[in-house]
């Protein structure tokens, strides 16, 4: 494996400092990342208390089979890209970026997907200020879920679609060696990132879809 | 870049390159923060002008200068550009930029690209909030409650809000960049327990930066939101809270004022250790009390809606926790003081900075307490006595520090001394014409003349004259360090490494230092403030 030489930047002694920076910078990134989004959360979470019935019925209105295939669509990227990770590390260049591609290209479905969902919504008449044309007690209350809605879910494929573009960057990079089992860092603090993008799907997923279904 | 020649000595990092493109393009922490020095500067005058028009309307009793709407854009600008664009960056991007690397005896912060894209940010930034002044202002506050900045207000609130969001990100990755390069880029044997103060201070002070920020620009997307399409969480007529955006916006504008004051306190105990010629007193508990007043800060920024229909016991708890930061804060105040004593005082344009803000620090201090307290606070909110508390804070306090930290650290970034007679009267004019300002708004405040209004009751004009001529005085005396420290520049005396005679990795190479701060990688074998006693 001749890996194109690694030159270190001049702030820096060596190529483990270097690693250290770049790795405690993205963890201090997905901290503020989490405060991006609990920002959503603490408003959706008032926002529940105060229109708890409103709440239930606007969940019905989602899609659960499409967000349910959403959230396996994600986890299994999340797998994908941690595996191809472990391959570079073992020196594997061929399977790391069929892995790498494999993400990218599941992050896409995620994305499609939720477009498919958007378009329902739209038939529906269930985006605020632009097609809204829901009646009844809870109409105002389902406007606010929705506002939410878009702009958690809005918010995050942003940050899906960031990641895939980060993936297909270094699916390219991986498949012209850039990196080998010495030095692969990029890689794994994309693959950092694209977990972070999972993780909060994994909150969202049950405060969208499923939390007004039971009873 | 460049490579250095070991047997001449070496070019200095003003030297590098004199086109405006190297400016524009560079890497290095040291021209980083001085052009942020330049920007911070603009923007200090500008919102100055605006505190000047407010202070000049205030005169007489009646509103006969400018216009309710003038004058609510007048305090609007003042605030916004003096918070996010004046006080929030001026000592972190500015000295703690310049000398975070040279303190731990690094060549540079750990991400330089990422710390010229912040400036950029702030230049964006700036233009946006320029742009939205041109065209006409805005009139909500700083603060951009809802439901008058989503709903009523018919001025230029998205550009303003879109400039601040910017601007939050170059805070951001100042912070961010400030955590990597503490943790990873100490030289040999700086343990962390060997950081000065200064250092700590931006370290807590990032920590605040990247955890606060982010809630901050989510939550001007929201106003956003509500503003342009009508719907959202915060209009009560849209059946949204209007406190939860007060939660939303405090729980970043809160610890938005450590960011203020923490590198103030880091940068006082500098020149204090250095006036004194003494070691600090009690290393240990100044850093757990940076430390407590960083996570404490997160904690009490309920204090700022005491009348907003806050529940009475979130209310309680608010205050409790309210007057437990003011003990760690205590602290500092006590182990400065105990700094000085038996030292060997001498006093320089640096620490009659430092110890002007030390006691105007307290009277902030000790005003904030009054606050703090419930049944006081439904009396004095929203009056001048809020006023004058944060000025003494935010002025008094991290003014005050940030010009005596330029002064100190002014040789080792120009490789100039400035005219000590000249800073000294700067200082103590500073210091009187400062408390002529503000001093009479607590009164003010205390016989109940509300913030906000362009006119007031004929009974509160006495101290209202004073205060305007308190301004004008305090105006003179920011002008003057800019024309003596410009004067520095082309005619002041060169200085040595370390004119001062100080303590400090930052001293032991050239002034200015080289592009990569030291010849040879410093080892450190003791703690900071290593003088004589």
């Amino acid at each position: 494996m001749n890996a194109r030489l690694h030159t270190v930047p001049e702030q820096f002694d060596d190529p483990v400092q270097q690693r250290e920076a770049a790795t405690l910078g993205m963890w201090a990134f997905l901290a503020t990342e989490i405060l991006f989004f609990g920002v959503l959360f603490a408003g959706y979470t008032l926002c529940r208390v105060r229109f708890p019935d409103a709440f239930a019925a606007a969940s019905r209105h989602t899609d659960m089979l499409l967000g349910t295939i959403e959230t396996a669509v994600l986890l299994t990227s999340s797998c994908a890209v941690a595996l191809s990770v472990r391959e570079v590390q073992l020196g594997g260049r061929r399977l790391a970026t069929a892995l790498l591609a494999l993400t990218a290209a599941l992050g896409i479905s995620f994305l499609v997907m939720h477009g498919f969902e958007y378009y329902a919504e739209y038939e529906e008449g269930l985006i605020p200020a632009i097609h809204y044309t829901q009646h009844g007690v809870y109409a105002h209350g389902i406007e606010i879920f929705y506002c939410l809605y878009y702009f958690i879910t809005g918010f995050h494929s942003l940050h899906v679609t960031i990641g895939v573009v980060l993936l297909l960057v270094m699916a390219w990079r991986t498949w012209h060696r850039a990196y080998d089992a010495d030095y692969h860092t990029p890689l794994e603090l994309t693959a950092l990132y694209w977990h972070l993008v999972d993780i909060v799907w994994i909150f969202v997923y049950p405060l969208i879809y499923l939390v007004g279904r039971a009873g | 870049m460049s490579t250095v020649e070991l047997a001449s000595p070496a070019r200095s990092y003003l030297e590098e390159g004199y086109g405006l493109r190297s400016w524009l393009t560079t890497h290095d922490h040291k021209r980083i923060a001085v052009l942020y020095g330049i920007g911070i500067t603009f923007f200090f005058f500008l919102g100055g002008l605006a505190a000047a028009l407010i202070r000049w309307e205030l005169v007489t009793p009646a509103g006969d200068l400018v216009s309710a709407e003038t004058y609510n854009k007048a305090f609007t600008f003042h605030g916004v550009v003096m918070v996010w664009f004046f006080l929030i960056p001026s000592i972190p991007a500015t000295l703690g930029n310049f000398l975070l690397p040279l303190m731990i005896g690094a060549r540079d912060v750990a991400f330089p690209r990422l710390n010229l894209f912040s400036w950029y940010l702030y230049v964006v930034g700036g233009i946006f909030t320029l742009g939205c002044l041109l065209l006409g202002g805005v009139d909500t506050g700083w603060t951009f409650y809802t439901p008058f900045s989503t709903m009523f207000s018919n001025s230029h609130v998205l550009m303003a809000v879109v400039g601040v969001f910017i601007v939050g990100f170059s805070s951001i990755f100042t912070g961010l960049n400030f955590i990597v390069t503490v943790h990873t880029m100490r030289a040999p044997g700086m343990t962390w327990m060997r950081l000065p103060l200064f250092v700590w201070s931006m370290y807590a002070v990032a920590l605040v930066m990247i955890l606060a920020t982010p809630v901050l620009a989510m939550t001007l997307s929201l106003i956003g939101l509500e503003r342009l399409f009508g719907v959202g969480i915060f209009d009560p007529a849209l059946g949204g809270d209007p406190v939860l955006f007060q939660h939303f916006f405090w729980f970043y504008s809160h610890p938005a004022v450590y960011i203020m004051i923490l590198p103030a306190m880091g940068v006082v105990s500098e020149l204090i250790t250095h006036g004194a010629r003494r070691r600090i007193f009690g290393y240990r508990f100044m850093v757990y009390a940076i430390i407590g007043i960083a996570v404490v800060g997160f904690l009490v920024w309920g204090h700022h809606m005491f009348v907003a229909g806050q529940s009475m016991y979130a209310s309680i708890v608010f205050s409790i926790l309210s007057f437990i930061i003011a003990v760690p804060s205590a602290i500092k105040v006590f182990n400065w003081t105990a700094t000085l004593y038996k030292g060997d005082i001498s006093f320089d344009a640096p620490m009659l900075y430092a110890l002007g803000f030390v006691g105007l620090f307290m009277l902030g201090g000790l005003t904030g307490l009054f606050l703090a307290a419930t049944a006081l606070d439904v009396n004095l909110t929203d009056t001048y006595f809020v006023v004058a508390h944060f000025h003494y804070i935010m002025v008094g306090g991290a003014v005050m520090a940030y010009l005596g930290g330029i002064h100190y650290w002014w040789p080792k970034i120009t490789g100039r001394l400035y005219s000590e007679a000249w800073a000294r009267f700067a200082a103590i004019l500073m210091f009187f014409g400062f408390n002529l300002t503000f001093f009479p708004q607590y009164i003010l405040g205390w016989e109940g003349m509300p913030r906000r209004y362009h006119e007031y009751l004929p009974q509160f004009q006495v101290w209202n004259v004073l205060s305007s001529a308190g301004a004008t005085i305090l105006g003179v005396a920011y002008v003057l360090p800019l024309v003596y420290l410009a004067w520095s520049l082309r005619y002041g005396a060169r200085a040595g490494a370390n004119p001062w005679d100080a303590t400090g990795l930052e001293w032991q190479t050239s002034s200015p230092p080289p592009p990569h701060n030291f010849e040879q990688v410093p080892v450190v074998h003791e703690g900071p403030y290593a003088y004589r006693r």
